[in-house]
């Protein structure tokens, strides 16, 4: 190796050990004992690991609803995205109707509105309708995604128009083409818009800290801050726990699925 | 009747998605354009009509400015330092991916890994990190004989702070996108540049590596400051805007006028400044790809 090399590599490693370090230190002050927290001499790793923080968390703490009500609001977000999405996007892709270029250019300009510039007016609208504090109004706002019918549209553009016309030869209705034939033939763009919806949603903070003030209803980075607030500095290593316990779902999803996850988060970059 | 039934098709594919980003997207987008000219207060009866006053209070209070000020100050450290990072670690993995794959691999996990992870729940840990007593920073920096800082509640440091978080989440970001731009250069470039007399990497980077990733340098800068204006979570959980409103930023200040104060008018005013602010963000990078189509 060139003396350059190894500079360069030491440097990244150094950069990677910087990256690592909140996680490490998470996990490690999760798996420390009460009194080797508030030690006047702290250390990195822990002397004595316990997994005392994670059975507190897990029993004695709202963590576990937390990470529920995460699954219950993303899976639904992604399941009404897609109901929604994958149907209009393959009529966008394959039929022509009165419109479909405006309805195309809707998408395209609402591309460009992030969801803090609509907080307002959906508060506003969900207040009068009682829809604060419910999972419906949790889930409602995102089922408009401007992001998934693009990357859906586009990818079902890809399928042959002979194709779809074999299947309406066949006999298939419109909306049995859109599921049997463009949702399967598009799956690793779907794939690709899951792994986006579900991370940005499990994520979260700024919709859920508007829309509820129910503890029962918190998502997962909702709920961690709650617990943060609950407790009076004394709890640290359960909140560290906690904190591991909402980090982990996808980042072990992520190191399983590396090119998926890198695809579905820096998609829209890399495929410009 | 075929024509009407090709109708109720349409309607019944495209119709709930059109209604959808009607009902959640453009509509809010007009109302809070509206409300923006009003006193409205959340769950007041009525309002009146006060022309251009909220605006006038946000660009001309302390407070307004302030945030408007911090959010330009967070973007000005946050997109320079995680692009020129984000490259330089790009270009150290590239160089390294054909000889030694694997370790190239398990640095680009590592790196990419806080853009996966959940941001509210790292900020809590980088607030133990930070921990004025308990936490590692400190400790270390005692260790060397350093002075200790109370990173999260000194006015003059808290926004630095905050940016090095920023840093620290968006860098590999950024770095996977110049990996791709780096995949997409032909090698016969660099052949054709060693021809022509490049013989040291920094000839090289120069001659052919820098002009050839421009178009995915803007595209990573456009992003990066369109994530930086939006700046929310670690404001959120690690300071609340504070010590003294000294880390206050736009979509914080919208989030605590509009859901803590119930100010709608002015919190919408705030609103309309940021969307305008990411408009014309927008608009630039349209001129970049364009100008990108003229270079092929």
């Amino acid at each position: 190796m060139k003396p350059s090399t190894v500079i360069s590599l030491g440097l990244i490693c150094l950069g990677a050990v910087i990256v690592m370090l909140p996680f490490v230190w998470m996990i490690s002050v999760s798996l420390k004992t009460h009194s080797e927290i508030f030690t006047p001499d702290v250390t990195l790793l822990p002397r004595h690991p316990t997994l005392q923080n994670y059975w507190t968390t897990l029993t004695q703490t709202d963590i576990p609803v937390y990470l529920m009500n995460g699954v219950i609001v993303t899976i639904g977000i992604l399941v009404l995205q897609l109901l929604v999405s994958v149907p209009c996007a393959y009529a966008l892709a394959h039929r022509r109707f009165p419109g479909r270029a405006l309805l195309f250019g809707a998408v395209v300009a609402a591309l460009l509105v992030p969801f803090h510039v609509t907080a307002i007016p959906i508060f506003l609208g969900f207040s009068r309708m009682g829809l604060l504090n419910t999972y419906t109004g949790l889930v409602l706002p995102f089922i408009a995604t401007a992001f998934g019918l693009f990357l859906l549209r586009q990818a079902f553009a890809q399928i042959p128009a002979e194709l779809i016309d074999a299947a309406r030869v066949d006999g298939m209705s419109e909306m049995g083409i859109a599921w049997r034939v463009a949702f399967p033939l598009g799956l690793p763009t779907v794939i690709a818009f899951a792994i986006f919806s579900v991370t940005a949603h499990w994520n979260d903070l700024f919709w859920p800290l508007i829309a509820t003030t129910d503890p029962g209803l918190a998502t997962p980075p909702r709920g961690i801050l709650y617990f943060r607030d609950q407790e009076s500095g004394d709890d640290i290593g359960p909140l560290m726990a906690g904190a591991t316990l909402v980090t982990a779902p996808l980042v072990i999803a992520f190191l399983l699925a590396q090119r998926r996850f890198t695809e579905g988060l820096a998609g829209a970059g890399l495929k410009k | 009747m075929i024509g009407l039934r090709r109708l109720v098709t349409d309607l019944a594919l495209a119709g709930p998605a059109a209604l959808a980003m009607m009902l959640f997207i453009f509509l809010p987008v007009v109302v809070v354009v509206v409300l923006s000219f009003t006193d409205y207060q959340f769950g007041a009866r009525s309002f009146d009509w006060v022309a251009l006053d909220n605006y006038a209070d946000l660009l001309g209070s302390r407070h307004g400015r302030n945030a408007l000020i911090n959010t330009l100050i967070y973007a000005a450290i946050v997109i320079p330092a995680s692009v020129g990072l984000g490259l330089l670690v790009a270009l150290g993995l590239h160089a390294i991916a054909r000889t030694m794959p694997r370790v190239s691999a398990v640095l680009r996990a590592v790196y990419f890994l806080p853009v996966a992870a959940t941001l509210v729940a790292m900020a809590v840990a980088w607030q133990m990190l930070l921990h004025p007593s308990l936490g590692l920073i400190n400790q270390w920096l005692s260790a060397l004989g350093l002075p200790g800082r109370q990173w999260l509640s000194d006015r003059g440091i808290v926004l630095y702070t905050l940016a090095a978080i920023g840093v620290w989440q968006s860098v590999g970001y950024n770095m996977v996108l110049f990996l791709a731009g780096l995949a997409a250069i032909p090698r016969s470039l660099y052949d054709a540049a060693a021809v022509d007399g490049a013989e040291t990497g920094w000839d090289r980077f120069w001659i052919v590596t820098w002009p050839m990733l421009g178009p995915t340098t803007l595209f990573v800068m456009i992003v990066t400051c369109a994530n930086a204006f939006r700046v929310f979570e670690t404001v959120a959980t690690m300071t609340g805007g504070g010590p003294a409103f000294a880390s206050d930023t736009i979509v914080y200040a919208l989030y605590r006028e509009g859901f803590v104060y119930f100010k709608a008018g002015y919190a919408s005013a705030i609103t309309v400044v940021f969307f305008g602010a990411l408009v014309i963000l927008t608009a630039i990078q349209i001129v970049v790809v364009e100008r990108r189509v003229h270079y092929r």
